[in-house]
């Protein structure tokens, strides 16, 4: 990966998107059987796995406080996420970014709920495109949710950086590696900050600024993970409502329509291609 | 049961009204907010019933365990929960000796017992001193989330005694999920596949009929091969220790339904 000759032309990123704009996010949820919650996220390039574990026996003993539960938060980047082999286990970084997203989700977690037990978050970093300890909390957070954790809340994380002297939300490799700043943020749908960190330099202006914009593109994908969250089970409902009410008949048509539609759409994505 | 349930996530506003605060929720600023991932229930009281989650251990609760443990005067009991529980010597049914304890209940054996106590620091008091309570030796566990254990149980008990009818079996449901199916040349493959029927599907409105309908179906595939059931009479295992009480089974779960 080389250095691009300019970050923004036109007003418009090295990708495509415009400096507001934040990456395509897909969320699957439930996705891992053995684990008590789980999380799978695309976030542009990023691909993470989140396993929730918990509440469950503290091992070791002399972990466990006798009133909260503790939560443990691992996040680990496989060796083949990134381009040159990466030496597999924790390291520096590792062991800051597991530290600081276990911080940024804590506080909606009701942890006196189970006292003496623990919690424990595991992220897999399958493939990484800059942002990824944003990408670990949001699956994260979508995980605790699906392993019936009570919260407060979800928590949405979102970086924004500057590039040519200019903010932009949600960086990319690119735009990470050879820019002026990361700033990574982390906040609960009420607004609270629960994750703020930064490397690189901004003026005081663009801090606020920085932090407004991120705080917009936490807005957003909250609603993705929302929806990811809604429509797991939103589906079923409706599609096994239908054949009760309907007549029996009648949905045969319809399904052989809606082959031909899909047919149709399949090969006309083959012409074009 | 037509009626559309509202899945909602934690942190979204369910009422206005904190008075109305019942399980899974919480306040914040004078409103109501479902504090888990679940279906709203709203009654007197706005409940949010989950669709996952470990079982918590409350007074009262009739469970299924597994021994963990046996200590000097203790069975260490697996419940399922992020919690053990404890089975003193003095809460099983007759006196033992303090050296038979293996015995009469060794490592790894099921039992049916109530949760005596729970303290603020979650030790968790077991006891068999009741006469539907038993150290399990025949029949078989099946385990659901313990989420689903009120859907398996159904209004009133509805769901169940349309298993149990179905199948003629009698069957427990342990408050944290494990379900004990029992009962003499019963068809307890028909109870366990109804039941895991219901833990994939308690969240689809309609559950009674379409499970209704699955006992239909099953019922007229077996019509058809008739000879097979005599097999399946040889195949079951019932140890009979307990074997004069085991009428009594059904008994248990009338008291269980509440």
């Amino acid at each position: 990966m080389t250095k691009p000759e300019s970050f923004i032309t036109n007003g418009i990123r090295i990708d495509g998107r415009k400096p507001e704009e934040i990456r395509p996010i897909t969320i699957e949820v439930g996705v891992l059987d053995r684990a008590d919650g789980s999380c799978y996220i695309e976030h542009g390039l990023n691909k993470v796995l989140a396993a929730v574990y918990g509440p469950r026996e503290v091992h070791p003993r002399h972990m466990q406080k006798p009133t909260t539960a503790i939560v443990r938060f691992r996040y680990n980047m496989a060796s083949f996420s990134v381009e040159e082999r990466k030496r597999p286990g924790p390291d520096r970084r590792s062991v800051e970014v597991s530290k600081v997203s276990r911080e940024a989700l804590e506080p909606v977690i009701f942890t006196e709920y189970f006292p003496k037990s623990s919690i424990d978050v595991f992220v897999e970093v399958l493939q990484a495109d800059a942002g990824t300890r944003t990408v670990g909390i949001n699956a994260a957070s979508v995980a605790l949710a699906d392993a019936g954790i009570p919260m407060r809340g979800l928590v949405s994380a979102c970086a924004v950086g500057k590039v040519d002297g200019e903010l932009v939300l949600d960086l990319m490799k690119e735009e990470d590696n050879y820019g002026e700043a990361d700033m990574p943020l982390a906040m609960t749908q009420t607004g609270e900050i629960t994750l703020l960190q930064m490397d690189g330099n901004l003026t005081p202006e663009e801090f606020e600024k920085a932090i407004e914009m991120a705080q917009e593109g936490c807005k957003r994908i909250y609603e993705i993970q929302r929806n990811a969250l809604i429509e797991r089970y939103k589906r079923d409902i409706e599609t096994e409502e239908e054949p009760l009410e309907t007549p029996e008949e009648e949905p045969v048509e319809v399904e052989t329509v809606v082959e031909n539609e899909a047919e149709e759409e399949t090969s006309e994505e083959v012409e074009s291609e | 049961m037509s009626e559309k349930q509202r899945i909602v996530i934690p942190g979204d506003l369910v009422s206005r009204d904190p008075a109305r605060r019942g399980d899974g929720t919480y306040v914040r600023d004078g409103s109501l907010y479902a504090s888990l991932y679940g279906l709203v229930n709203e009654r007197e009281k706005i409940r949010v019933v989950p669709l996952s989650g470990k079982y918590v251990p409350t007074r009262r609760d009739v469970v299924v365990g597994f021994v963990k443990e046996v200590t000097f005067s203790n069975w260490i009991v697996d419940i399922g929960s992020p919690y053990e529980g404890l089975l003193h010597v003095s809460e099983y049914p007759r006196r033992i000796e303090l050296d038979e304890m293996s015995a009469h209940l060794g490592i790894g054996e099921a039992v049916l017992v109530e949760v005596k106590e729970v303290d603020p620091m979650m030790k968790v008091e077991l006891t068999m001193r009741d006469r539907r309570l038993r150290v399990i030796r025949s029949g078989r566990i099946v385990e659901i989330s313990p989420s689903k254990v009120p859907r398996l149980i159904g209004h009133g008990g509805s769901m169940i005694s349309l298993i149990k009818g179905a199948s003629d079996c009698s069957i427990v449901v342990g408050q944290n999920g494990r379900v004990w199916i029992n009962g003499k040349g019963c068809d307890e493959g028909l109870a366990a596949e109804a039941i895991d029927k219901i833990e994939s599907e308690s969240h689809i409105p309609g559950l009674t009929d379409r499970l209704g309908r699955f006992f239909e179906e099953t019922k007229n595939d077996a019509d058809l091969n008739e000879s097979d059931s005599n097999e399946s009479d040889s195949e079951e295992e019932v140890v009979v220790e307990s074997g004069e009480e085991a009428g009594k089974g059904n008994n248990i779960i009338d008291e269980l339904l509440e």
